[in-house]
């Protein structure tokens, strides 16, 4: 079976992000970029289903030449193939679900997993736009997934509880966290990697449906406030909570 | 917890290459998620947390310079090197067990052992189905290997071991001893293996360091060792020091992560406690601790790095070798104490690191040669006088 993971390379979730001077895209002077760690559980995800059925593991992204780093990654956990759909342009959710629908047609695989979102933009809707796009089944948010005789039987997270939701392939997963314990790159693997290929394509000229006006960051934080030391001060505690915060 | 990004003020990742980084940052979540969170239990109670041989053997973390058709990864020294420094950020016995079955096990049978002997055990002790050991050390001979007592005889069909090891890392674990005695006045290693008759390996209990890690006694009481048991090309003494050469390099990568665990618990503790009105941090004692911390580390990448490239390039003296376990592991023990003192008395508590690295940079300082004898080895070095004999 032909399966696609899509692996998106964001900002390590330590970074301290700024505007840049534009004021529509960060600054990434010093920012360390990661995984998408969502992508994370799906490559694992699709590793395993590789492991259970045999199959061809594609790596697939999308972005400026960094991107590779991460697709570097998921050979190295065990991914047989990377593609690199290289662009410069910031695309739209619809955009990007788009262009990888296409790539995933064109290799021919019968899966796809993906994180639940990126950890960037958090729009949480590529892998259910890439489903429309295929007209591939799809089932979102997944916490675990079952894979037997070509049926597939997944449970998502919901609000409160989980769904258990049966499906058949074709189909696109979003995984969630939960879904499994994603393996470290061994250094065999990451020796390995080096004689897997990353291909690089162009993609089609491409307009997003939606234009990003700037980015704004939240307000700072208000500086913490010590009231005093002693049991006198719990009187103005609740005072200020009741009062101020508005939280008793 | 939030991703553990290093120590970098040099931009040192510049000289790496993608590899390197790749292995480096493995090797480093996986301290954080497996290492960390579980070490301060292993050491209260002086266990070994045998659960990671298993983990440490799927990211292929034993043998990391060896080759490829022994089950190993067959990368450089520098990727040995940084893999040491981040299991050491979670605790010197953790990368004392990876050193002593890499470095001071699987190096000496693939470089003194027959074929049959690296077919055989090399893939078993990569794939952390078998565990090994190295006794040089006697209880009274240590810094002078060369008056060992323990002696083979040779015998039908084998030699006959007697004497006694001491200070022995994963002794009572192993399945397979790396054991060096005279045969005939000349220092021969042999594999004696668990449970041959006569020989016994003792735990060492009480330790106040390396809590975490089984430090042993090999007992040898006319043990019987096969003949392809020798190895056939150990040829002196300096057959056990040149596997002590790979382990002190080793070393020199370790404490560094030694350093970076202090140094980061120090400064994330000055940043936040409160003291006179402000963060310790903001006061200038404890800034002058924490720049002279970074700065150290800085250096001692700086050595190890070109360190690691002189091995891979085939131009390592040992000398060398000793300049950087020597000092690295001063330093480290040094930024281990002064974290303590930044921490006050949380220092002392296992809630925090720097304890614990300190106590265990106290063996660190004194295994592999200690801090004199490689002073001396230096010595020796540039005056042309050595002043051990």
């Amino acid at each position: 079976m032909k399966i696609a993971v899509c692996v998106n390379h964001v900002p390590d979730t330590a970074t301290k992000i700024k505007v840049g001077p534009d004021g529509k895209k960060i600054d990434t002077i010093g920012v360390t970029y990661i995984v998408n760690p969502y992508d994370e559980y799906a490559i694992e995800e699709g590793l395993k289903l590789k492991e259970k059925i045999s199959g061809t593991v594609y790596v697939i992204g999308l972005g400026g030449d960094s991107h590779k780093e991460s697709l570097k990654k998921a050979l190295a956990m065990g991914a047989d193939e990377g593609i690199l759909l290289k662009t410069d342009q910031d695309f739209d959710s619809v955009t990007v679900a788009k262009l990888l629908a296409e790539e995933i047609k064109s290799l021919g695989c019968e899966v796809v997993f993906t994180g639940k979102q990126s950890i960037d933009f958090d729009n949480s809707a590529t892998g259910q736009m890439i489903s429309e796009f295929l007209g591939f089944n799809c089932v979102s948010n997944v916490v675990s997934l079952t894979i037997e005789n070509g049926s597939l039987e997944a449970e998502r997270e919901i609000e409160g509880g989980r769904e258990v939701v049966k499906t058949t392939f074709p189909a696109v997963i979003t995984a969630q966290k939960g879904i499994n314990e994603p393996r470290y790159a061994s250094l065999k693997g990451i020796m390995a990697a080096k004689k897997k290929v990353i291909t690089e394509k162009s993609v089609a000229q491409s307009t997003s449906k939606t234009k990003s006006l700037g980015l704004r960051l939240p307000a700072p934080k208000n500086p913490g406030r010590i009231l005093g030391s002693d049991a006198e001060a719990i009187k103005e505690l609740v005072k200020l909570l009741r009062e101020e915060a508005k939280v008793i | 917890m939030q991703n553990y990004t290093g120590v970098d003020y040099f931009n040192m990742d510049e000289l790496l290459s993608e590899d390197e980084i790749m292995v480096r940052d493995s090797v480093r979540d996986f301290v954080s998620a497996e290492i960390i969170p579980i070490i301060e239990e292993y050491n209260r109670e002086s266990k070994f947390p045998h659960q990671l041989i298993s983990k440490m053997a799927e990211l292929s973390l034993f043998g990391i310079t060896l080759p490829q058709k022994y089950g190993c990864a067959g990368m450089n020294s520098v990727v040995y090197g940084l893999a040491m420094q981040e299991l050491e950020r979670g605790d010197s016995g953790i990368r004392s067990f990876v050193s002593v079955q890499s470095s001071l096990v699987m190096y000496p049978i693939y470089t003194f052992g027959s074929e049959a002997q690296k077919d055989f055990w090399l893939p078993k002790l990569a794939s952390g189905e078998k565990i090994g050991c190295f006794g040089l050390t006697e209880p009274d001979f240590g810094s002078n290997p060369g008056g060992m007592i323990t002696k083979a005889e040779k015998v039908d069909g084998g030699y006959l071991l007697n004497g006694a090891k001491m200070w022995i890392t994963n002794g009572t674990l192993a399945d397979i001893a790396v054991v060096w005695a005279k045969l005939d006045g000349k220092v021969k290693g042999f594999l004696v293996e668990k449970g041959t008759k006569g020989f016994t390996a003792p735990e060492m209990k009480g330790k106040h360091s390396l809590r975490a890690s089984v430090t042993s006694e090999l007992i040898f009481d006319n043990v019987f060792i096969p003949e392809e048991n020798l190895l056939p090309n150990s040829d002196g003494l300096k057959s056990p020091l040149m596997c002590l050469n790979q382990a002190r390099y080793g070393i020199a990568w370790g404490v560094v992560g030694s350093m970076m665990a202090c140094y980061d618990s120090a400064l994330n503790y000055a940043k936040s406690r409160i003291q006179f009105g402000k963060p310790i941090a903001g006061f200038q004692m404890t800034q002058e601790k924490l720049v002279y911390f970074l700065t150290e580390i800085t250096k001692a990448q700086l050595l190890n790095l070109q360190l690691g490239r002189l091995k891979d390039n085939g131009k390592l003296r040992f000398q060398q070798v000793s300049m950087a376990k020597r000092n690295n592991c001063e330093i480290a023990l040094t930024v281990a104490r002064m974290s303590r003192e930044i921490l006050g008395a949380n220092g002392i508590l296992d809630e925090y690191p720097v304890m614990r690295h300190a106590a265990n940079l106290e063996s660190v300082k004194t295994y592999e040669g200690t801090h004199e004898m490689h002073t001396l080895i230096i010595g020796e070095d540039i005056t042309g006088l050595p002043a051990f004999s």
